[in-house]
């Protein structure tokens, strides 16, 4: 047991440990640790989504409606832009202990106000319904720039303040530096290490990752986690085994919505800048799929699945630029046009990437590394007793008890 | 009051042409749904790829010398919904048709893997702008009680309104149809009659695939150009209808893609009147999901869906 805890600690120090190296490698350097940062981000997002999809079975397609709330906000009550269009006096500047909390809660809300309706739906409704509300969110932050400038439309909101811990003063008077205890724009050194503001961010956003995962586990293994889980395998014999369907899957996307509000509003102080565009269906997408190709409902599984897809495009749109010049350069027998389509870094990314959701839906459902019961049911004529697999740490994993008749179910709901 | 009566006859008549295209796209989904339970989320990709195709081709016949017309039209629509069907079909039996007994899931993420894939190839083969639709046949307008619609616009709802009575003829007189629909009923049992199930499923895709290529060049035509990401807003909106009218059901496909038209074509008019300029036009594309969810709120089986048991 000592062993497990040490080995997990050895696994958050190399996290810690990442960001450090990647900025000491000539060609790496301070961009790619700004990566690291957004990979962080986007782990916490498929941390929530995996609440909702791997836990209870809800596919929420607009997912990222609740990272725009949280950004949004963040975004509205620490830069200058309400009081441009003069609907706060003075600058406001929040601190952060105030806005992440109201993120949380006001992510919940919107969660349980798009859960509610829609709860009576059937999975592939449900999965359209949420796109449709995520949709619903996107367009009308592209429109409030009208009658009341709200939003500043597709321009977006910049001069977003980065993350700081204010006591004294939640706002401050044009032109004049905002006063702040602890920024992480500020440079600071520990044990003689210099630690850039990027290098901070890391850090700060690995904590609540680390976070996010116990409670992620503590969710699972708990009463209402079981109960999703429950809910997800069969409606019918878990409310007729006394469960409360409407509470559960209202509760569902509002923790998973809490998950997207606090990423949000972290990458809102992290870009310093928001707008429409980050929150297209495409986003949703993207994080549906790091949560079904790491393997919906294994947190290990959903936090590889996230790194890989927040870092991979950026090697890949590294590759492709790389390649580029060379190729279009000694290939002749292809027009040029049709090449620069081709190679072009995005497309060639979403492809990829649109291949990658094929195969693995086709070849492996469970996902990269599933949880063993979610293999289990999957597998349910091809399974036999495999040797126990190896855990996080190395260790072999204790098995989840499959019941027998688990396994020969005809699962055709998720 | 005139002016807004004026324009009340020439949104009905754009609702009602915006309309027959969902109506198209609407029955391909529907048709689906209705008999394998599947949400074919790349059903709009081939929209696009059919709008694309036709343009493709409409130019290199130009090439070649082919007089513009409706003749070279109809080849160019052959040839693309012929594209349209080989890749539905091919879609069918390599992705879908493995997870026939997989979760429910499963093969709607695989859809949606589909539709991005096909979107993105499609960029890469057309690139990322718009291709503008070729002017094959000569637009003329034509006055109807002071709103103006053109002859492309009236051919479209008159060849909307054909296809339909055809698709209903083969759904309901045919043996391929009457296949279908036990097939929709039940697979085991339909199979068990002597009914080749696959071939039935794969017959509706490509049925489907069919509709949505001549969707897509109506639309295409309709606004005069056609671009990569087409498909994506247009198979949203027309699965939106087809649940308007009751998913699984033909003429709720038809009466939800009409319908949706109406609605969008009326309320994108009239918005920024009701509301005294505070919402504008610009939120056209939500009013597909208002209804969507409203409809579920009220009537989740849509208009004319039967109600029916979940299928656990």
């Amino acid at each position: 047991m000592k062993n497990h805890y040490a080995q997990y600690a050895l696994l958050i120090l190399a996290f810690m440990a990442l960001p450090f190296l990647v900025d000491a490698v000539p060609f790496l350097g301070p961009t790619w640790v700004r990566i690291l940062g957004f990979a962080m981000l986007y782990v916490l997002l498929a941390l929530g989504l995996n609440i909702v999809i791997g836990y209870a079975g809800l596919l929420d397609m607009g997912y990222i409606g609740f990272y725009a709330i949280g950004a949004y906000l963040y975004a509205l009550l620490s830069s200058p832009h309400l009081n441009m269009v003069g609907l706060a006096e003075g600058v406001l500047n929040w601190p952060i202990w105030i806005i992440i909390p109201l993120a949380a809660v006001l992510a919940a809300l919107c969660g349980v106000l798009v859960g509610a309706p829609v709860l009576k739906l059937r999975g592939d409704y449900l999965a359209i319904v949420t796109l449709g509300f995520g949709e619903i969110i996107r367009i009308f932050m592209n429109n409030l720039d009208q009658p009341v400038n709200i939003t500043n439309g597709p321009q977006g909101i910049s001069a977003i303040a980065p993350l700081h811990i204010d006591a004294a003063a939640w706002s401050h008077a044009v032109g004049e530096t905002p006063r702040t205890l602890l920024s992480l724009q500020a440079k600071w050194s520990v044990l003689g290490l210099q630690v850039s503001p990027v290098i901070s961010y890391y850090l700060f956003f690995l904590a609540i990752v680390i976070l996010a995962i116990i409670l992620s586990k503590r969710l699972e293994v708990s009463r209402i986690g079981r109960a999703w889980m429950a809910l997800r395998e069969d409606e019918v014999a878990a409310e007729a085994m006394g469960l409360n369907k409407r509470n559960l899957k209202l509760l569902a996307f509002a923790m998973g919505a809490t998950f997207g509000g606090v990423s949000g509003a972290l990458f809102s102080a992290y870009q310093g800048f928001v707008s429409p565009e980050s929150f297209t269906l495409m986003e949703s997408i993207m994080v549906l799929a790091m949560v079904v190709l790491g393997g919906m409902g294994s947190i290990r599984g959903v936090v590889l699945g996230a790194l890989i897809l927040s870092i991979m495009p950026e090697v890949f749109r590294d590759l492709v630029n790389w390649a580029q010049p060379f190729v279009l350069d000694n290939v002749t027998f292809i027009s040029r046009d049709v090449l620069r389509n081709v190679l072009d870094a995005s497309t060639l990314r979403m492809l990829v990437f649109g291949l990658a959701l094929i195969l693995v839906m086709r070849f492996r459902p469970e996902g990269l590394w599933p949880s063993q019961r979610r293999r289990a049911e999957l597998h349910e004529l091809d399974a036999e007793p495999t040797a126990p697999e190896a855990g996080l740490d190395g260790t072999p994993m204790q098995r989840e008890a499959v019941p027998q008749d688990l396994l020969f179910k005809e699962a055709d709901k998720v | 009051m005139q002016a807004t009566l004026d324009i009340l006859l020439q949104q009905v008549l754009n609702g009602l042409v915006l309309g027959s295209i969902y109506a198209l796209v609407a029955l391909g989904y529907t048709m689906v749904y209705g008999i394998i339970g599947l949400i074919n989320f790349a059903h709009g990709e081939i929209v696009m790829v059919g709008a694309m195709v036709t343009i493709s081709v409409l130019t290199m016949l130009a090439g070649f010398g082919f007089a513009p017309g409706v003749l070279t039209l109809l080849l160019a629509i052959m040839i693309a919904a012929i594209v349209c069907m080989l890749m539905a079909q091919g879609m069918e039996k390599f992705a879908y048709r493995p997870l026939r007994k997989a979760p429910r899931l499963t093969p709607l993420i695989l859809a949606i893997g589909i539709s991005i894939f096909l979107q993105n190839l499609a960029m890469m083969i057309w690139g990322r702008g718009y291709k503008t639709f070729p002017e094959v046949v000569e637009t003329r307008p034509i006055e109807v009680f002071g709103a103006t619609i053109t002859n492309v616009q009236m051919s479209i709802m008159v060849i909307s309104v054909v296809i339909m009575f055809a698709l209903w003829l083969l759904v309901d007189k045919t043996r391929l149809g009457k296949a279908m629909r036990a097939t929709a009923q039940n697979q085991e049992v339909a199979g068990l009659m002597g009914i080749n199930i696959n071939r039935v499923i794969s017959a509706t895709f490509v049925i489907g695939a069919s509709l949505g290529a001549v969707a897509g060049v109506m639309r295409a035509v309709n606004y005069g150009q056609a671009d990569a990401y087409m498909g994506l807003l247009l198979g949203l909106k027309a699965f939106s209808a087809a649940v308007l009218g009751g998913i699984g059901n033909l003429f709720g496909a038809m009466a939800g893609g009409i319908l949706l038209g109406l609605i969008e074509s009326l309320a994108a008019g009239y918005t920024g009147q009701i509301t005294g300029g505070f919402l504008g036009a610009n939120y056209q594309d939500i009013f597909a999901f208002i209804v969507l969810i409203l409809v579920l709120l009220v009537r989740p089986n849509g208009l004319m869906g039967e109600r029916q048991a979940d299928r656990a």
